[in-house]
């Protein structure tokens, strides 16, 4: 089938094209295999430095990594008359986990918006500035809320404004990077025939580009609020208040109030499910633009 | 060879194919036309496989393929190529690993999956992509060729899969004048030369008639029009397309002969 060639080049030169695209072919699986050797090799050498380090070590210790669940789930069971009386002692403790986590997810979010708008180009308000404001959000991102948490912890002591803080400081470099990948996005056609109307920047953004954008927005807002709650419920245990405090309380002093930690577990389990199955129904619909 | 049998595809409330019914004795290549929303697309979508049918069979050779599942539709597919308007290539992998994807369905997953193809399907696909015109182009990432280039390289791909039929919906819809003829001359040589069946939705009613040996007219989802090209006149077009009287077909025609055609008209008149 290949004799029927009307035009193009002749057989010779088919050959060279064959010969010079397998040499290709051939490199690029060079590379691949030495990439894929160098990989396997970093994997099993850091597996290997790494279990030397280990205290315990990886292959005694790991037949032991369910006792501690085992333990806890054992007393929890006997102890189950508790649980429901449990369940509602600790439930003002879970809404301050959730108030903290909505709180900082709508500041971090007001935040982040203006950072991404001054960050992007062909939006931005000063465009020398852009790279300013990139680094400013890295660098919010960068600090663990952990740590934030727990220089503000020492200065403002324990509660949930500290955590609320750092959250909403990480929030709002999360956010800002990802909103200002949408807008990059936007057409900036509408932004134009604003600019013509004499319309000034903070109408251009508002009117041009936020409804373009607001779909996007919401849906990463929602996601950013999931992952708040679980850190929120973190921070509890350095002190800010909240779910994770009462764990750290429950679980610290080992067996015997096990049944509480369990109670938490079950609580925070649950609210992790419920806003998940919200929010992700929310951004399916705003995603489909419904 | 080919029967369809009342094929039918709903959507919610919507008939977008309405009982098509026709066979096919031998291979030949076959034009459908008809304006946009007809069914066209989704006639060639059930023949391939890609939606399912919601009523009536298709029959090939015997087997009845909207009865196909899991490997033996994917091994139908592989039998019966597909041409899209807008060629559907990786954009960046190169041209001939685009071409090496007619192969996929014969070869293992981890090989693919890390693009190792046999040296004799490597050669082969330069040969196909020789035969189109194009062997220059083999190492080019395929979003850096033309509309016109990256089309034949979706139909190399097609002849890589070495089908019994090519499907090819409205091949050249996004393609200058010159290049849509290179495409209809590929379809055709690759029909007469390799007695594959070409089924081919086309959106002028010129190339239907010059490329076609059958034409099937479709309007609102129903087939109106099952015949030679030359049994295809004016007055049948008008029915297709529900047009009035002042349709004229050299008013959108994109085949450059129109142009002679129409000056003579203007000068005999």
């Amino acid at each position: 089938m290949t004799d029927a060639t009307l035009s193009g080049p002749t057989r010779r030169e088919v050959d060279r094209i064959q010969d010079s695209y397998m040499a290709q072919v051939r490199r690029r699986r060079m590379y691949g295999g030495l990439t894929l050797a160098i990989f396997v090799l970093l994997m099993v050498s850091g597996f290997v430095v790494a279990d030397d380090r280990n205290a315990g070590g990886f292959w005694d210790g790991w037949r032991q990594m369910l006792d501690f669940p085992a333990d806890v789930v054992s007393e929890a069971w006997e102890k189950r008359a508790n649980l429901p009386g449990l369940l509602v002692r600790y439930f003002p403790a879970l809404m301050e986990t959730i108030n903290i986590a909505a709180v900082s997810t709508l500041i971090g979010a007001m935040v982040g918006l203006i950072l991404s708008l001054l960050s992007t180009r062909g939006l931005a308000r000063w465009p020398r500035l852009i790279t300013v404001f990139r680094r400013f959000m890295d660098i919010l991102r960068a600090v663990p809320e952990i740590v934030i948490a727990l220089v503000l912890i020492f200065i403002l002591g324990g509660g949930p404004v500290p955590a609320m803080i750092a959250i909403a400081l990480h929030t709002a470099g999360a956010l800002g990077k990802l909103y200002s990948e949408v807008a990059e996005n936007a057409d900036l056609k509408p932004v134009e025939g604003l600019a013509s109307t004499g319309a000034n920047w903070t109408q251009r953004m508002w009117l041009g580009v936020l409804p373009q954008v607001a779909p996007n927005f919401l849906s990463y807002t929602l996601l950013r609020f999931e992952i708040n709650i679980r850190a929120s419920a973190i921070l509890g245990f350095v002190g800010a208040g909240g779910l994770g405090f009462e764990l750290r309380n429950a679980m610290a002093w080992g067996p015997g109030r096990f049944d509480e930690a369990a109670a938490i577990f079950v609580l925070l389990f649950g609210a992790i499910v419920f806003f998940d199955q919200i929010s992700s129904r929310y951004r399916n619909k705003l995603t489909e633009g419904q | 060879m080919l029967e369809l049998k009342s094929l039918t595809k709903r959507f919610g409330d919507k008939v977008a194919v309405d009982a098509a019914t026709f066979s096919v004795e031998k291979p030949m290549m076959i034009g459908i036309i008809g304006r946009s929303g007809a069914g066209k697309s989704t006639l060639l979508r059930m023949l391939n496989r890609l939606s399912d049918a919601s009523d009536g069979d298709i029959l090939y050779d015997g087997t009845e393929i909207t009865a196909l599942k899991g490997a033996a539709r994917r091994e139908w597919q592989s039998r019966c190529a597909m041409i899209f308007q807008q060629f559907n290539l990786v954009p960046r992998m190169d041209v001939v690993s685009n071409v090496l994807h007619g192969t996929l369905n014969r070869r293992s997953t981890f090989a693919t999956m890390f693009n190792l193809y046999p040296q004799e399907d490597i050669h082969k696909a330069i040969e196909i992509l020789d035969r189109l015109g194009i062997a220059e182009q083999a190492p080019k990432r395929a979003e850096a060729l033309s509309g016109g280039q990256q089309q034949r390289v979706a139909i190399a791909r097609a002849l890589m899969q070495d089908p019994s039929i090519i499907l090819a919906d409205e091949p050249i819809a996004s393609l200058d004048p010159m290049n849509a003829q290179i495409v209809m001359d590929a379809l055709r040589r690759i029909h007469e030369e390799d007695g594959r069946m070409v089924i081919a939705n086309l959106h002028t009613l010129d190339t239907a008639r010059r490329y076609c040996d059958r034409v099937i007219g479709m309007r609102d989802g129903r087939i109106v029009f099952d015949g030679r090209p030359d049994q295809l006149t004016t007055g049948v077009a008008r029915d297709i397309y529900g047009a009035g009287a002042d349709f004229s077909e050299a008013a959108t025609s994109t085949a450059i002969e129109t142009l002679d055609r129409t000056d003579k008209k203007l000068v005999s008149a």
